[in-house]
């Protein structure tokens, strides 16, 4: 456990120590935000209505940005091995990587959501079901994100294959993260949706992290 | 493949520590070596020597439990280590060609992050590679001999049985490469194990030598 634990400091201090990473996520996900108004019209309306999704859509693919350096920065200076040797199980190395990338990208962008959200004309009633619905996507992508980066360890034009083998995964997440944002907006509860896609994050917690090591291991 | 003579050539398996049965490695359809066969007593030292792509470093992974060979066991006291490779990571030290370091962190937050996975104290492994006035140095100023001494001070951490070697010299000034000698001796007196591949010569008196 404090090997995990250490694991876990390691990847925040280095993203602190190297923020242009987690800056340039968050940086993204504002930027596409902002694009939607100039896309669409600015009419409030319209904004209103494509603003669930569009936040969705904004904030899962400035998560992926920093997926494709998650194995690859420790695989190029001979880290992983080390890791792999350390005694860790192979899973815990995945999920403390997970978390890593969790805390270091997905709270940076529950961060900007209100500067996002604001952008996209979302009604302030809806703007905790979208930190709610948007932590708990954050958090599954990372997951499933992590599987994907073990997967494409090593592959040539990894860092393009990466996002076709993550982002299916994530369609439900969009779905009912999406959804939940709607229902707040119209004054409906939330909590279905949100309690939908806490059962997505239970069920990748255990399993991605066995996965993405036993991608690992066969490296 | 042929085996110096040691003095402990006459060791039999019964006694050994880290043994190698029948190791053969294929890299993209090429035989590197097969039938590869050694003993290693406790304190023991390996050399491994052989041209560029003989296969040292491909041995090294092998032994280490990094790589699968495709055929043969690599056996620790009469145990074949695949079995259960946690046991076997944990009794052993791997330093590759990579240094393994994070340039941003410093380097006592470099080694304190291994000590955090293994034990042992930060100041006597930094005191050992004469790296304690760059303790507060980021990493990335430094040279790549002092690089090289911030990775072999990881060996010096917390004790453990074998120690994987891959040119642990390149980059080394004249003084590093002398105290490196005690460091490899306290741990072969402790009864630990050395295998290092190298072209260099290493301060390891009485080693075996394997040319691949």
């Amino acid at each position: 456990m404090s090997g995990f634990l250490a694991l876990v400091a390691r990847e925040v201090r280095l993203a602190l120590r190297h923020p242009a990473d987690t800056l340039g996520a968050v940086l993204f996900f504002v930027l596409v935000a902002a694009l939607f108004p100039f896309g669409v019209g600015p009419a409030p309306e319209t904004l209103a209505r494509l603003a669930p999704g569009a936040l969705f859509a904004a904030a899962l693919l400035a998560a992926l940005l920093p997926l494709d350096r998650l194995f690859g920065a420790d695989a190029e200076d001979g880290t992983l091995d080390q890791l792999l040797l350390s005694g860790l199980p192979r899973g815990g190395i995945a999920a403390a990587k997970a978390l890593g990338h969790w805390i270091t990208t997905g709270l940076p962008l529950l961060a900007a959501t209100p500067v996002a959200a604001a952008l996209l004309n979302l009604p302030v009633e809806a703007w905790g079901a979208a930190l709610a619905a948007l932590a708990l996507a954050t958090a599954l992508l990372s997951l499933l994100g992590t599987v994907g980066a073990a997967l494409t360890l090593g592959a040539r034009r990894g860092s393009v294959l990466l996002p076709l083998l993550v982002l299916p995964l994530a369609i439900p997440a969009v779905i009912f993260g999406a959804a939940a944002i709607e229902a707040a907006a119209s004054g409906l509860s939330p909590a279905p949706f949100l309690l939908l896609l806490g059962a997505g994050v239970s069920l990748a917690a255990p399993l991605a992290p066995l996965a993405a090591g036993a991608a690992l291991a066969s490296e | 493949m042929t085996a110096g003579n040691g003095p402990w050539t006459g060791a039999g398996l019964a006694e050994s520590v880290l043994a190698a049965r029948d190791l053969s490695c294929i890299r993209g359809e090429r035989a590197v070596f097969a039938g590869l066969s050694f003993a290693l007593p406790e304190g023991a030292a390996l050399v491994l020597t052989g041209a560029n792509g003989a296969g040292k470093s491909t041995l090294l992974r092998i032994l280490a439990g990094l790589l699968r060979p495709a055929e043969g066991a690599v056996l620790w006291r009469g145990e074949d280590t695949s079995a259960d490779p946690a046991a076997h990571a944990r009794r052993l030290r791997y330093l590759s060609h990579q240094d393994a370091l994070k340039p941003a962190l410093t380097v006592a937050e470099n080694l304190s992050f291994f000590a955090s996975l293994w034990g042992g104290a930060v100041a006597p492994a930094l005191a050992a590679m004469a790296l304690t006035p760059l303790a507060d140095l980021p990493a990335r100023v430094l040279s790549s001999g002092q690089k090289r001494r911030l990775a072999l001070a990881r060996l010096v951490l917390a004790p453990a049985s074998l120690w994987l070697l891959d040119e642990p010299t390149t980059g080394l000034d004249a003084a590093s490469v002398e105290r490196l000698g005690p460091v490899l001796a306290a741990h072969r007196a402790a009864g630990g194990i050395v295998v290092a591949a190298t072209h260099l010569p290493l301060p390891l008196p009485d080693a075996r030598e394997l040319r691949l």
